[in-house]
């Protein structure tokens, strides 16, 4: 009897003993860390692809195929992107009614900023996007905002990231734990399956980068937005990062969110954040 | 004997259940489910396309007075309605399987 009462305190310690051990480890795996959360995210993709040079991951499907990449470099001498560019250059330099121009909206006049977007706004409580603050700025200054999704808000954001290429991405997470919920909230809505299809955007880019779906090859998810906006042979036109999201959601029969709405803003957070060192690359094309 | 089992065979047939056209009602409640159902996906943010076409589909068909159809195209927005409900409940756990740790 002695001997059985002593196995199962035995038993009993050690079952103790190994929960306190393996405790912390789930504590920490459920606190928000987006520095340990970058750091895995890159290694997955460079694990995965060891040959592609770390800064080339920012040309998405360029980067998972010799052959595309060649067609495009050959397409990169007259870039499909080059009327919205000049668009928006333009459309940047013009004043609006009141007199001042999105120059006064911007750190720097807005020009080499676009890898400091989406920022935390601490006043706001929330992220803004670089789209979403060229809308406030019309706004604050007496003019309508541009939709989301089309062409004006493309050529502007296309100009904004061509003055930035080459810089590394660099948002910041400020500590503030409605920006940690932010960047946490982002990654959730990033791994969540969702549509008649049960995908989730990871079932693409971070599952199936490299691979065929119907005659596309998938990008990586790394380095995704750096690129952005995109001008893109299948919508015949340029497409900002709302429109990228609004269609990755129709594609798996979801409805899309409104643009710009927090779960959008908050997935742009999550996806430039565990990008952050590598350049900017946008405006981009692809097939 | 053979009267008796032409009887039983005719009495049995009058009980068997037989299929008849759906009436307006009925597509009024098929509908109502299934827009109940469609708006608790909606405020789970996770809507699928597919259900608001069908919702639509019943609609139309309603509007048409062809009940059959409106019957069946609710019932259809209902199971799909259900299933990204089923799909959002589920996944508020389960995206954590996904992630890259």
């Amino acid at each position: 009897m002695k001997a059985r009462t002593a196995l199962l305190l035995g038993s009993l310690s050690a079952a103790l003993a190994a929960f306190a051990l393996t405790s912390p480890r789930v504590v920490a795996a459920d606190k928000i860390d987006p520095v340990a959360d970058a750091k895995a995210f890159q290694n997955f993709f460079f694990r995965k692809f060891p040959d592609v040079k770390h800064e080339d991951f920012v040309n998405g499907p360029y980067s998972m195929n010799a052959d595309m990449k060649r067609q495009w470099q050959e397409k990169e001498e007259f870039p499909p992107y080059e009327f919205a560019l000049d668009a928006g250059k333009e459309m940047f330099a013009t004043p609006f009614k009141n007199g001042k121009s999105y120059a006064d909206c911007f750190p720097n006049g807005g020009i080499g900023i676009r890898q400091n977007y989406p920022y935390f706004d601490e006043k706001e409580g929330k992220v803004v996007t670089l789209e979403l603050a060229l809308n406030r700025c019309r706004e604050a200054n007496g003019e309508a905002p541009y939709s989301y999704v089309k062409d004006e808000m493309a050529s502007l954001t296309a100009y904004m990231a061509y003055t930035s290429r080459g810089k590394p991405m660099d948002i910041k997470i400020p500590d503030d734990p409605r920006a940690l919920a932010a960047f946490e909230n982002g990654k959730r809505y990033f791994y969540t399956r969702r549509g008649q299809l049960n995908f989730s955007c990871a079932s693409c880019h971070v599952q199936s980068p490299g691979e065929r779906i119907r005659a596309e090859i998938l990008a990586p998810a790394l380095g995704i937005l750096n690129a952005m906006p995109i001008y893109r042979s299948e919508w015949s036109g340029m497409g900002t990062t709302s429109r990228r999201f609004i269609t990755c959601n129709s594609q798996t029969r979801a409805v899309p969110l409104e643009p710009q709405a927090d779960e959008y803003r908050d997935v742009e957070y999550f996806l430039s954040y565990v990008a952050n060192g590598l350049p900017i690359s946008g405006p981009g094309a692809r097939p | 004997m053979k009267r008796s089992l032409t009887l039983a065979i005719l009495l049995a047939l009058s009980f068997a259940p037989t299929a008849r056209a759906a009436s307006e009602a009925d597509y009024k409640a098929a509908y109502a489910a299934a827009e109940t159902a469609s708006k608790e996906a909606a405020g789970m943010r996770n809507q699928w396309t597919v259900t608001v076409s069908a919702l639509a589909a019943a609609k139309k068909a309603g509007d048409g007075g062809d009940f059959d159809r409106a019957v069946s195209a609710a019932k259809e927005a209902e199971a799909l309605a259900k299933a990204s409900i089923v799909q959002a409940t589920s996944e508020k756990e389960a995206w954590k399987a996904m992630e890259i740790r």
